[in-house]
């Protein structure tokens, strides 16, 4: 058997040779492109790691957090609507102070009436219901004026106008606090039920996102969101970039693209590595081997003095904050933020995916799953029209059956996808690289 | 005030739409019970074991088109549910034979039966996108309306219509029929009592002499033949697009668990529920109330508590509530 470390170099260097194979064959272009997104994935893939693979808690809501970066990439870097904000601002300003404090209102009815379940679940949702009246009374003429001010061009309040990157830690700060917030509502839960519980709760945050046009502009996406690095066409003109490539004699085009794709994939991996160091001192530290202590055990865990339910809530929070990070850096990275492009599928089971494959409950793993499965995510559409006609070659090229399978053979992602988990399950049940035995 | 008009519009937007609505979903909340109470896992995958049935129904029905066998005005599909569900319960047993079996037998936890079920959700998308393509098809060739809008308007003189399609009043006698089956199977049958006991305590009912084998393969037949009839009939009241299963599966969660997990009542029950709530919460009542309130009474606005485009989140936020105040759900059922 290999150790920990031959088989974390030889899968590294595994992956970066199959994106140099990209380079040489496809173009350096796209290696570049997936490259950044396989390290977006791999940042995702770490913070689902360290709920699920560190402590057992089963989070399906990762889609409803990455939405929740992408929307503080809207509200920290677009520029502000002052028209919008005079005729309705201060009316959802007014709105959200009384959403929140018609939370804590219920918070505090249900604290007191603890001993009566029937009063407290009745009084809890009248006072829920009175505060759901009262806000649509208030902001909902604020709402219609703000959003049929400019529909075509604005029609939201935008944001305040900060650089693009500032979104990325105010991303985690929300996914945190929105965290924090489900975490106290569903983490009493056990597997199946959290599993659903989150699933259906990031599909209600989605929803809030597609459908408050006033915060998001909704379907109508956010286009020309500012970028952390220079535009193309900028480093086209410049003087050193010219001269650098007809010293090489290069394209000017192909060549900036480069740089820029470059230079999102340094920002990016300096990220992933501080959240990387970060992690993995923390699960060396007591504190990880805790956290081990009650994935592995619950019930001897809390009988030993851990409290159970906040160490959950904390690994909850942090886990998600992460993943908001990687969206906030998804939608930067895109320029755009298109609410109806977040699938389930592909923002939350796929980095199960991910983390299954790799590892989990170890960081090396998550962060390798996420860089394999994004890769096979992306070429499987070659690989499978390459398949399938590596199958259908002894059918003549006029047989229906072998024409409609290469129209299809973009499905054969999906397909792909699950054949990848279920043989993971079976064969590698502790993934690729499985986690480290400690003595 | 003109009670007739303001009956006959619920009955039109509200009542039928969501008694069909919530058969559909009472039948897959069945199913994955069904599932869950015996093989004890939530198995993701059940909307696309629905999407698949559709999708052999579809091409069994394309199959007697061409040959030209038909039964207007009924949809022809209805003749092709007999084959696809066979095939269906085979698929289902197929997959459970190369995947669910193996982890059963190891004593799995049920997390990893449940990330089973997702790689499984995500081959059999992939394979009915491979066969049929994602588009948006609509099956029904039958005859579209039971009884017409507009016939109703004259007969009785009235403003509002009632219209019910031909998708519906199928959906409702087909459930019926269906879940009286699955209940008396259950219930009286000997193979029933058998499932029921090895649910209860699977030690207790080995040492009893039943085969466990063959309580997986039953349940395995009902619940592919519950999904293969659901996802039908949801593609024959809507239209059929392998997509639209994807997001079928929270509702029918919701369902499950509103009603009471591992409850085949209450999955039922917790199907009308979730349906007659999405709809009644984004309906707009302001035309309703205009029948029954004086006009200078009548608000401006819709009268509307969430708008049409949170449909489905009202299920999820449903769902959510139901979790936090009453985990066991209406009809306590086991707590997973």
């Amino acid at each position: 058997m290999l150790n920990h470390q031959t088989k974390v170099f030889l899968t590294y260097s595994f992956m970066i040779l199959l994106l140099l194979i990209v380079g040489f064959l496809q173009s350096w272009n796209v290696a570049l492109a997936i490259l950044n997104l396989c390290i977006i994935s791999a940042i995702m893939s770490l913070g689902i790691n360290i709920q699920w693979g560190n402590s057992g808690i089963v989070n399906f809501g990762a889609m409803g957090f990455t939405a929740l970066g992408g929307l503080c990439c809207v509200l920290i870097s677009m520029p502000i609507t002052k028209s919008a904000w005079q005729i309705g601002g201060f009316y959802i300003l007014i709105a959200i102070v009384i959403f929140f404090i018609f939370i804590f209102l219920t918070n505090i009815v249900w604290k007191l009436l603890k001993n009566s379940p029937k009063k407290r679940v009745f009084y809890s949702i009248l006072i829920f219901l009175i505060g759901f009246i009262i806000l649509r009374l208030i902001a909902d003429p604020a709402i219609l004026r703000i959003e049929s001010f400019e529909p075509a061009k604005t029609g939201y309040l935008g944001g305040i106008n900060l650089p693009i990157i500032f979104s990325w830690p105010i991303a985690g700060l929300l996914a945190a606090v929105t965290a924090f917030l489900i975490g106290k509502i569903a983490l009493g839960l056990r597997s199946d039920y959290l599993a659903i519980a989150t699933l259906g709760i990031s599909e209600i945050i989605l929803y809030f996102i597609k459908n408050e046009d006033w915060l998001s502009r909704g379907v109508k996406n956010v286009n020309g969101l500012p970028r952390p690095v220079p535009y193309e066409i900028d480093l086209q003109n410049s003087s050193w970039l010219i001269e650098l490539t007809e010293k090489f004699n290069l394209s000017p085009v192909i060549t900036s693209s480069i740089i820029v794709k470059l230079s999102y994939s340094l920002l990016f991996l300096s990220v992933l590595i501080i959240i990387f160091i970060l992690f993995e001192t923390a699960l060396k530290s007591p504190w990880g081997r805790m956290m081990r202590a009650i994935r592995d055990n619950e019930i001897s865990a809390s009988a030993m003095g851990k409290n159970v339910k906040k160490r959950h809530l904390q690994v909850f929070i942090i886990g998600s904050a992460v993943v908001g990070i990687a969206g906030a850096m998804m939608t930067t990275l895109d320029g755009q933020f298109t609410p109806a492009s977040y699938q389930p599928i592909r923002y939350t089971f796929l980095i199960w995916i991910m983390v299954i494959v790799g590892g989990s409950g170890n960081n090396y793993g998550a962060v390798f799953g996420g860089f394999l499965i994004w890769f096979f995510w992306v070429e499987s559409e070659p690989l499978g029209l390459w398949l399938i006609e590596f199958l259908t070659s002894y059918l003549d090229n006029e047989n229906i059956i072998k024409i409609h399978l290469l129209e299809s053979a973009a499905h054969m992602r999906l397909i792909m996808m699950g054949l990848i988990l279920l043989l993971a399950l079976r064969f590698a049940p502790k993934g690729v690289i499985p986690e480290e035995k400690r003595i | 005030m003109d009670y007739i008009n303001a009956i006959t519009l619920f009955a039109n937007y509200i009542f039928i739409p969501g008694l069909s609505y919530g058969c559909q979903l009472a039948l897959g909340a069945l199913g994955i019970t069904i599932v869950y109470t015996v093989l004890r896992f939530s198995n993701f995958a059940h909307g696309e074991f629905m999407s698949f049935g559709a999708m052999i129904s579809i091409l069994v029905m394309w199959y007697f088109q061409d040959v030209g066998i038909s039964i207007h005005p009924l949809p022809t599909i209805i003749l092709a549910l007999p084959i696809s569900i066979i095939l269906t319960i085979i698929f289902c047993l197929l997959i459970d034979n190369f995947c669910f079996s193996y982890y059963r037998k190891n004593n799995s936890e049920s997390v990893i039966l449940l990330i089973v079920s997702i790689g499984i959700m995500f081959f059999t998308n992939g394979l009915i996108r491979l066969i049929i393509g994602p588009a948006d098809r609509n099956i029904n060739d039958g005859e579209r309306f039971l009884v017409k809008a507009r016939t109703i308007k004259k007969m009785f003189e009235l403003n509002e219509g009632l219209a019910i399609k031909m998708s519906q009043c199928l959906t409702i006698t087909i459930t019926i029929l269906l879940v009286t089956f699955v209940f008396w199977f259950l219930n009286k049958t000997k193979t029933g009592k058998s499932m029921r006991a090895y649910s209860d305590n699977k030690d207790l009912s080995l040492l009893s002499g039943i085969n466990p084998e063959r309580v997986v393969l039953i349940t395995w037949v009902i619940a592919g033949m519950l999904a293969c009839v659901a996802g039908t009939l949801y593609g024959l009241d809507k239209s059929y697009k392998p997509f639209t299963y994807l997001n079928l599966v929270l509702p029918i969660f919701a369902s499950a668990i509103v009603g009471g997990v591992g409850n085949p009542i209450g999955a039922i029950i917790g199907g009308f529920v979730i349906a007659y709530s999405e709809i009644i919460i984004t309906f707009a009542y302001r035309r309703f109330l205009g029948y029954l309130l004086p006009d200078n009474l009548l608000p401006e606005s819709l009268m509307q508590v969430l708008s049409t485009d949170y449909k489905i989140a009202v299920s999820f936020l449903i769902l959510v509530i139901v979790l936090i105040i009453k985990p066991t759900g209406i009809y306590k059922g086991k707590l997973i």
